[in-house]
């Protein structure tokens, strides 16, 4: 196996470009290293992204945030004022994992592990974030729904990775919010997630929600009849009523070893329901 | 020296027992520099790994291990067929360790190589070929006992043909009535226990309730894995460093698997991260002594967590069915049970155990239980904490709960009126001594838990438990040295604090501090046999043990001082650490100190050590009661324990933080048992959760600080009144929360894990019948 630590961008693009076998991203490294050392990939690259000026840094950016691919999750909260714009996105990243594993962890290494039950991603979605993709031929902005196709899949072609994500400027009286389900307290995986951003008018009417819900198909949904289930609502309970039977309708789960076909559908109204109220309740401040 | 009159059969009074010092071990153990059963290394050791089926089920064709043994940097390559099998060896622990010529679960080890790194290990293993042809599998117990089922051992278990049982005398329960006349061979043993007509004690009946409950097998999930380094030297003398908790099997296990004269190996124990009764027996030390003995150097083996999932000892998995019958009053007039307990690939489960405890907190004048041991292509199970009591417990408790409820009766009262007591005939066999399910239970009832108010889908359980406590062999000696201070040899290994206890004992006895009491866990060539760290039966009986030694050296002191006074042996008397002239003699001469005789010892004969061995007997059961409070999320079924209460009888708390430990840590096991520990497999019979992120094992946020009551009654079976307590803990917790759980939504489970999605399908149920 090879390890680089590459000091531009250009640098880290030319060796994925030119890597034959299997290469791998480096950053927080919390889920590549268990992956390595439980024999489930045997990279014959490593780029370790640390060492790329901007990488590690938070930086604001027409209102909103550009937050850099090797940010932790304790870094992230410890920035105060991302938080405060979009606190459904770092609520999200800092249920992953244990305060340890908070030290080290990513939203970018999140989001390109490609699991469906990525904590930050719903909530990223949610949000409106977008994902800068660098690679051999241009520098692309995607969606960030747009990244993980399936499990353990990405849409980023040969030579290219995520460099930051940019959370845009949150309008005013908008809220966020993520809760996830998992059967312990802490230091699990979401069985669903979900992330919820909205903003009101004076009144305190819905004009605008994004609804994204995890670990309920092959990757996290955006749920387009949840948003519409609320808008121009005040979030009365039939307006809750029908945005948690929306996001049930639009779960597709599996059963595994960590929850049922039927118990994710079921929860996945659940938390859309909750996780509205408490974005409510941050969007009239 | 008239000894006994200031040490009597049954002391009541204490200095230094019942004190919480800190635990010898306590600062090597938080600053890191204890050493664990991976932390030892020999100059050009290899490292060993051992290649595992990925079949629940498959015949083992071939194994190629020509293109490994190629390989630069491998040593050794090894099969069965080095390990043949010797004259008298346990043939289930031979081929648990080493298939021979049948995968009969999915981890089961298939070969093993040494090479001088991980990573040329590694890929050696993966150049072994071995041909599999996969067969049917099994790893349901109820699906194991049909006839139809896959046989894992062909021609081994008589079949059973259970319509031959109908008229035996014992014919017992409903579910075997059910399976009547089906024949099968998957039972490897049936067990009776019981006494009086429970027919006719049924027809006295005013409520009956009866159900089937399932329980899933779980792990002890001790935190480190098994590990040890080997090395067997060209004339064929061995040494093993390893954990475990209990180095004298390991040593007589290993000796008669290699077909080596026991003097020849010599085992010492490491500290041991955990066992909860999976580290009694062997998986990788036999296997690091075959490879170091071809390899001609030593060879360590660390297991990884994956490993310890899929192919060491979790519990029984168990299916059972319970019926009580009582009077409108709450008496018990007649109980029933049948367990069916699988313990994986080959017998032994703990059915047996199970149905000994099941209904043993009870006086009951009708009472009968059959068992049967049922063998899975799971892994072999190995003991984890009062073997098999927590599900018949889950059984017996949850039925009672719905009793008293039916009744009307205070869940603690119903227990008190049938509790068992002194004098008990218990429902497996012996007449209970002085025991303490009484006292536990008016605890209980009196602790300011049991009357906080609950709020909106909270709910409250009670559940009491029993479990018998081990006795056994047992070798202990204590040395003084030349300034007074003391070693005390142990052949017990150190699982819960039991250095810090027995140096308690050994002050107590001599009078002397506790800092003056070093304890070690000395190796298996220093000391005569000691049987396991098993059964609750450290504390009495390596303390029972280190009394007696400490009065064998009493005496021995004595006598040098009535030498040094020129009076007879029997004048002179030990009391507060020093020898003291007595009966006519007394006041003639100044005491001599512990550490004025130890100074003097060359000159008046030579060192000075007291020993004492025994095959201990009289250890006396722990009983306990739990009492815990639950809230529900009636949305998503998640459920969080608010407050947990154990009561447990001590017979006497020698270092009560320890006792305390014992109860919270049981009590925790439970919790996580009973909530979401499980072993999940796949179609194929490949275990879907080998690791700690989807075998949920509580984190400290799951649960609250458990609160303890520690209830003394003592045993008379020991000088200071000791009862086991490691393992009565986890023997309610199971009903307890269950029970709790209903008491909340009105949701009796019976099938675990309690996990929120079976919670939740069981709320709607309830909901869809109420609409």
């Amino acid at each position: 196996m090879r390890y680089e630590a590459p000091d531009t961008i250009k640098a880290a693009v030319g060796l994925l470009s030119k890597a034959k076998g299997t290469s791998r991203i480096l950053a927080g490294g919390t889920d590549l290293l268990v992956q390595m050392r439980s024999g489930m990939i045997e990279p014959d690259l490593v780029v370790d992204i640390k060492s790329i000026p901007g990488m590690r840094e938070i930086v604001a950016e027409k209102g909103g945030f550009r937050i850099g691919a090797a940010v932790s999750g304790a870094e992230l909260e410890e920035h105060g004022k991302v938080g405060k714009m979009w606190p459904g996105v770092v609520e999200a990243t800092n249920l992953i994992g244990s305060t340890q594993i908070q030290g080290r962890a990513t939203m970018v290494g999140n989001l390109c592990n490609a699991s469906p039950a990525a904590d930050s991603v719903p909530a990223m979605i949610a949000a409106g974030a977008t994902a800068r993709v660098v690679g051999p031929k241009r520098t692309r902005d995607v969606p960030v729904e747009d990244i993980a196709k399936a499990p353990g899949k990405t849409s980023l072609a040969k030579g290219e990775f995520v460099a930051s994500i940019f959370l845009p400027k949150a309008p005013a009286r908008t809220g966020s919010a993520y809760l996830r389900f998992i059967p312990r307290t802490e230091m699990d995986i979401a069985v669903v997630g979900a992330g919820i951003a909205m903003t009101l008018n004076a009144k305190g009417v819905i004009t605008a929600a994004k609804v994204s819900l995890g670990a309920v198909a092959a990757r996290a949904l955006v749920v387009e009849e949840c948003a519409k289930a609320i808008i121009g609502s005040t979030l009365d309970d039939a307006a809750l009523d029908r945005l948690a039977a929306a996001a049930s309708a639009a779960a597709k789960p599996i059963s595994d070893k960590r929850g049922t076909v039927d118990f994710r559908i079921k929860v996945a109204g659940v938390l859309a329901r909750r996780a509205a109220v408490i974005a409510y309740d941050r969007a009239r401040g | 020296m008239p000894l006994d009159a200031n040490t009597p059969d049954l002391r009541t009074e204490f200095k230094s027992v019942g004190t919480r010092p800190n635990r010898p071990d306590g600062v090597d153990k938080v600053t890191g520099r204890a050493r664990f059963g991976a932390d030892f290394a020999l100059p050009g050791q290899l490292t060993g790994l051992i290649l595992r089926s990925p079949h629940a089920h498959a015949k083992i064709k071939s194994i190629d291990t020509s293109a490994a043994e190629a390989l630069p940097g491998v040593k050794a390559v090894i099969t069965y067929k080095d390990i043949p099998e010797q004259e008298g060896c346990d043939k289930d622990v031979l081929v648990n360790i080493m298939a021979r010529g049948t995968a009969l679960y999915d981890g089961h080890a298939v070969a093993a190589v040494a090479a001088v790194d991980a990573s040329v290990a590694r890929k050696a293993l993966k150049l072994i070929k071995v041909d599999y042809k996969v067969l049917k599998h099994v790893t349901d117990v109820d699906e194991a006992m049909k006839p139809d089922a896959p046989v894992l051992h062909p021609g081994r278990f008589e079949p059973v043909d259970f319509s031959t049982l109908e008229n035996a005398a014992h014919v017992s329960g409903k579910e075997e009535r059910k399976t009547a006349t089906r024949a099968h061979s998957n039972i490897a043993g049936r067990y009776v226990f019981g006494h009086g007509d429970p027919d006719k004690g049924f027809k006295q009946a005013d409520i009956i309730v009866e159900h089937e409950f399932k329980t899933e097998a779980t792990h002890q999930g001790y935190i480190e894995p098994h590990a040890c380094t080997a090395s067997v030297s060209s004339d064929g003398m061995a040494e093993l460093w390893v954990c475990t908790q209990g180095p004298f099997m390991v040593r007589d296990v290993c000796a008669s698997l290699l077909g080596m004269d026991v003097s020849r190996l010599r085992v010492t124990p490491s500290e041991i991260g955990g066992g909860f009764g999976g580290k009694t027996t062997v998986f990788i030390e036999p296997v690091a002594l075959a490879l170091s003995r071809k390899a001609g150097k030593p060879v360590k083996v660390v297991m990884s967590r994956s490993e310890v999932f899929r192919a060491t000892g979790p519990t029984s998995s168990a299916s059972m069915w319970v019926k009580i019958g009582a009077k409108k009053d709450g008496t018990f007039v007649a109980a029933d049970a049948v367990l069916k307990y699988q313990g994986g690939a080959f017998p032994g489960s703990p059915v047996e155990m199970g149905a000994m405890c099941a209904f043993a907190c009870y006086d009951l004048k009708n009472v009968r239980i059959v068992g049967y041991d049922v063998v899975t292509n799971r892994p072999k199970q190995a003991a984890y904490r009062a073997p098999g009591a927590p599900m018949s417990a889950f059984a017996v408790e949850g039925v009672i709960g719905e009793i008293a409820d039916k009744l009307g009766i205070d869940a603690i009262d119903i227990r008190l009126k049938n509790a068992a007591k002194e004098g008990t005939v218990s429902s497996y066999g012996p007449t209970f001594g002085p025991v303490g399910l009484v006292e536990t239970l008016e605890a209980a009832k009196a602790h300011k838990n049991y009357k906080v108010k609950l709020g909106k889908n909270q709910g409250r359980g009670v559940a009491s438990g029993f479990w018998f406590n081990f006795a056994g062999n047992t070798c202990v000696s204590i040395n003084l040295n030349v300034d007074g201070t003391l070693a005390l040899a142990l052949g017990t290994v150190d699982i819960g604090g039991s250095r810090a206890s027995m140096c308690l004992m050994a002050a107590e006895e001599l009078g002397i501090s506790y800092e003056d009491v070093r304890a070690i866990i000395a190796d298996t060539s220093s000391l005569g046999y000691n049987d396991i760290s098993e059964g609750s039966r450290v504390t009495f009986s390596s303390g029972l043990a280190t009394i007696k030694a400490v009065r064998d050296l009493k005496v021995k002191m004595c006598g040098r001082a009535a030498k040094i006074w020129g009076i007879p042996e029997d004048a002179v008397k030990w009391e507060n650490g020093a020898a003291h002239p007595a009966g006519s003699n007394a006041g003639n001469f100044p005491p001599l100190s512990i550490k004025e005789i130890a100074a003097q010892a060359s000159a008046t004969g030579g060192p000075l050590a007291g020993h004492y061995e025994i095959n201990a007997e009289g250890a006396g059961p722990s009983f306990a009661t739990h009492v815990c409070d639950v809230e529900v999320d009636p949305d998503t079924g998640a459920m969080k324990v608010l407050r947990y209460l154990v009561v447990q009888d001590a017979g006497k708390a020698i270092h009560p933080s320890y006792v305390e430990g014992q109860f919270q840590g049981g009590a925790v096991q439970g919790i996580g048992w009973v909530l979401n520990e499980e072993y999940f497999y796949g179609k194929d019979g490949t275990l879907q959760n080998a690791g700690f992120l989807d075998y949920r094992i509580p984190v400290c946020s799951d649960v609250p600080m458990i609160d303890t009551v520690i209830v003394e009654v003592p045993n008379p079976g020991h000088p200071y009144g000791v009862r086991g307590v490691g393992e009565t803990s986890i023997v309610p917790p199971l009903a307890c929360v269950a029970n709790a759980v209903s008491d909340a939504i009105g949701v009796r489970a019976r099938t675990l894990p309690m996990s929120p999605p079976k919670v939740l399908a069981a709320l709607e149920g309830v909901a869809a019948s109420k609409a």
